[in-house]
């Protein structure tokens, strides 16, 4: 790369401050000398105020029929600005692909942490510089980096869906169906491939070094203790899923925590891939299956935004709205309970919390025919109208029985002596470390920054509502939780004004919906305010019916980067309330 | 006061008990004295908001969907499905697998030979129902379909997934409507569109025959 690098290029942006860093412009997009790159980012987060790094992510130029001339690799970042709002600057590094490295830019914006990890683990890209860079979604002895486009699933069949041997002749195997095992059994065969040294009898797996953050280490008063390490998980009741803590604990304070995920890996990315445009819909429901309809309105987003030309109805823009608000009481009712349920409150509170819950899901099943994988939305609008009589249950809900629920929620425990004596204090965030980590949603503002996407770059229509954005300023568990009932009451307003202006029309734009749909080449990065945080969905087209790259910014996988730091110096029982309070959802976060 | 907050948050919880007593009390005979019921739970729905399944069982909406089924006549027993294909390329796991019918020289019959659906991939999506072009797929209402194998149970076949239009109309009633009225102005604009055919027909071979004759006339005349 630097051999070919031309001479330093001034009518490039920030070529005067940092000469040669900038060496080339596609569009909006920067790219960058990866040697400069580090130095043009502290540039960028110190004088320009680009504080908040929203999604990295990588790309492999393989077969992508544009890019050949290109190197194979590169580094996607999304910067924004949290002070002045409005859209991101985006950068491009380029690796070739023999040395795939990249500075890392850990130290600049710690929120890069797990995301440079996940190109590690799925691309194969390195980072000199990152203090820890293992595979953090696969397991450390996994082959290959599944992410690059050479690279083949177990039973893979096609490259691209649809395959062909679904259709004229689809005869399906049955035969096969009397072999003992359920691996011969499968149609589609299996092409695992194990690492050519693989040897199952003598195999150890790697050494993992854990990155504690020693740093913050409190020195301990009094009491000598022993430093010993607890795995909390991968089954606990208090990680909502599968996921696991290595806690290190003096005592029993926490000296280092370090969060391990994957184990509801399925490479939502690569899946996203082989499918079409259309396809995707279904599986973002599966990603944070608490919020599907907010997940279909990212994506459908995203992919409205690579068209170009699409008009949505204005009924369909008020649906989204409608949906996608009730989505964000239904996550929050549920956040709301399981914290609860973490701090030993057990299902009283979440019982209530998810009654509320269970009157939405059946207005959701009303519409879209399913209570959690809803699979409502579509490119250009929703999939079918709401049934009659529908709006006036959902008007009666929102005026009558939700912010009665509300509040009730509210006087039973926002000022129980025993809930604020295990929230109050308890996994402190300041609102520096909130950006720098990259926290997003209720975690984000519940360190008093008043950020919401919503506001910041709004979408869809959100600009016509009159809402404010919530903010407390303890920046603890107790502030998450407040702004998440406050959050909930905003929904409400929102959702009453939608209710109230919601005009008659169809919901699809003219003509025939078609089930495959050649989209223009191209990139976007549309993000949306989701209920646990920022929801990007980031998508390259080679104009084929098929996304060229599709990458999920999931908001509860990158709020997880600041659950170690959250929780450095508490007790170990803290630990299960910081995370309540982070509000993951594994589907989400493992991806 | 210290133990105020705890204090208010039990009244609530007495409360909660309290009107599940009362909404029990309300449902007399008790909810639980028929085999089975169907519950549907208001808005205004207070007390106990659980259903004893499989006692109780939940009113499904219309639009519920949970795995295929395919459409044939009642009168006729034809499949609706021409095995177009559309269903199988919209799939997003790629559960469906159509063979479709072929005469003795190769040509394509517009009829599924065999049907397969592996309903342990189907994600229950309703992309098959919504695109099908000549209502032939359509999403099932009976969720109870536990087997005790894999395989084959799992994989439907043409026989096993196919149901009676009835059936459909049954548990779609507004969408069967629908449909209704919108098969019966095809079926007159295609009659209208015969009628008007045949009268253009009617008209050219008038014209023509009118033309002939007056051609025959000029001759005679010339």
């Amino acid at each position: 790369m630097s051999e070919t690098m031309p001479a330093v290029d001034s009518t490039l942006p920030y070529n005067d401050v940092v000469p040669g860093a900038v060496i080339g412009q596609d569009g909006e997009t920067l790219i960058v000398a990866r040697e400069k790159w580090p130095e043009l980012a502290r540039y960028l987060r110190d004088k320009e105020g680009y504080d908040y790094l929203s999604s990295v992510t990588g790309v492999d130029n393989l077969t992508h029929p544009k890019r050949k001339d290109v190197e194979r690799f590169e580094v996607v970042y999304h910067l924004y600005s949290i002070q002045r709002g409005g859209g991101p600057l985006v950068i491009k590094v380029r690796a070739p692909e023999e040395d795939p490295e990249v500075p890392s830019v850990v130290s600049i914006w710690p929120g890069a942490d797990f995301q440079e990890r996940e190109i590690w683990d799925l691309f194969g890209i390195r980072f000199p510089g990152h203090p820890n860079l293992r595979r953090i979604l696969l397991w450390e002895g996994f082959h290959g980096h599944p992410l690059r486009k050479d690279w083949k699933e177990a039973y893979y069949e096609e490259e691209k869906k649809p395959f062909g041997s679904r259709w004229p002749k689809g005869d399906y195997p049955r035969e096969k169906m009397r072999l003992p095992w359920q691996e011969e059994r499968a149609i589609w065969q299996d092409n695992v491939v194990y690492p050519t040294d693989f040897a199952p009898d003598t195999w150890q797996p790697p050494e993992i070094t854990y990155h504690f953050g020693l740093d913050l280490y409190r020195e301990l008063e009094g009491l000598k203790t022993d430093r010993i390490i607890v795995n909390m998980g991968p089954q606990h009741p208090s990680t909502h899923g599968v996921f696991r803590m290595v806690i290190a604990l003096e005592g029993e304070t926490i000296v280092g925590l370090e969060p391990e995920m994957g184990y509801l890996h399925r490479n939502h990315e690569k899946i996203g891939e082989r499918n079409t445009y259309l396809m995707n819909i279904p599986y973002t429901d599966r990603l944070d299956y608490i919020c599907s309809m907010s997940n279909n309105l990212g994506y459908v987003l995203a992919v409205e935004k690579l068209l170009g030309d699409v008009e949505v109805p204005e009924r369909a823009h008020y649906l989204r709205v409608i949906m996608a608000e009730f989505t964000r009481i239904v996550n929050h009712m549920w956040a709301i309970g399981f914290l609860l349920n973490d701090l030993g409150a057990f299902f009283t509170p979440a019982l209530y919390a998810i009654e509320e819950r269970e009157l939405i899901l059946d207005l959701f099943e009303a519409a879209s025919g399913a209570r959690m994988m809803c699979n409502y939305m579509r490119p250009g609008g929703v999939a079918r109208d709401v049934p009659e009589g529908w709006l006036d249950q959902a008007r009666k809900l929102v005026n009558e029985r939700l912010p009665r629920a509300i509040d009730e929620l509210d006087r039973y425990l926002s000022e129980n002596e025993i809930l604020l004596a295990r929230t109050k204090g308890v996994g402190y965030l300041s609102p520096e470390d909130a950006i720098a980590y990259s926290t997003s949603g209720p975690v984000l503002r519940g360190s008093g920054v008043p950020y919401d996407v919503r506001k910041a770059e709004p979408y869809s229509i959100y600009d016509r509502f009159d809402f404010d954005v919530v903010t407390e300023e303890g920046g603890d568990v107790y502030a998450r939780y407040m702004v998440r009932i406050r959050e909930m009451r905003e929904s409400v307003r929102i959702l009453k004004q939608a209710l109230r202006d919601i005009p008659e029309g169809p919901v699809m734009p003219p003509g025939k919906q078609k089930y495959s749909f050649r989209v223009p080449p191209g990139e976007v990065y549309q993000r949306i305010e989701a209920p646990k945080g920022e929801l990007g969905f980031y998508l390259v087209s080679d104009g084929s019916p098929n996304p060229y790259r599709y990458h999920v910014r999931a908001p509860s996988f990158i709020n997880l980067t600041a659950l170690g730091p959250m929780c450095v110096g508490y007790k170990v029982a803290d630990a299960v309330a910081v995370l309540g309070s982070i509000d993951i959802v594994l589907g989400e976060t493992d991806r | 006061m210290f133990g105020k907050g705890i204090l208010r948050g039990l009244g609530i919880t007495a409360r909660h008990l309290l009107e599940t007593y009362i909404d029990d009390v309300k449902r007399i005979p008790s909810r639980y004295a028929y085999d089975r019921r169907l519950i549907k739970q208001p808005v205004e729905e207070r007390g106990i908001f659980t259903i004893q399944y499989p006692e109780e069982k939940r009113v499904l909406p219309e639009n519920f969907r949970y795995i295929p089924m395919l459409i044939f006549d009642d009168t006729t027993g034809e499949d609706r499905c021409t095995s177009c294909g559309i269903c199988a390329k919209v799939c997003p796991p790629q559960c469906i697998w159509i063979l479709r019918e072929e005469d003795e020289k190769g040509k394509p019959i517009p009829r599924p030979a065999e049907f397969y659906i592996d309903i342990s991939i189907c994600m229950g999506c309703g992309f098959c129902a919504e695109f099908c072009p000549f209502d032939a797929i359509k999403m099932n209402h009976d969720y109870e379909i536990a087997v005790y194998r894999r395989f084959p149970d799992l994989v439907l076949n043409k026989d096993e997934l196919s149901v009676p239009a009835s059936y459909y109309a049954q548990l779609y009633p507004t969408a069967w409507a629908e449909e209704e009225k919108r098969r019966e102005e095809e079926r007159k604009k295609k009659e209208a569109r015969a009628k008007a055919a045949a009268a253009r027909k009617a008209l050219a071979a008038k014209k023509k025959a009118a033309s002939q004759k007056a051609e025959a006339q000029d001759g005679e005349t010339s």
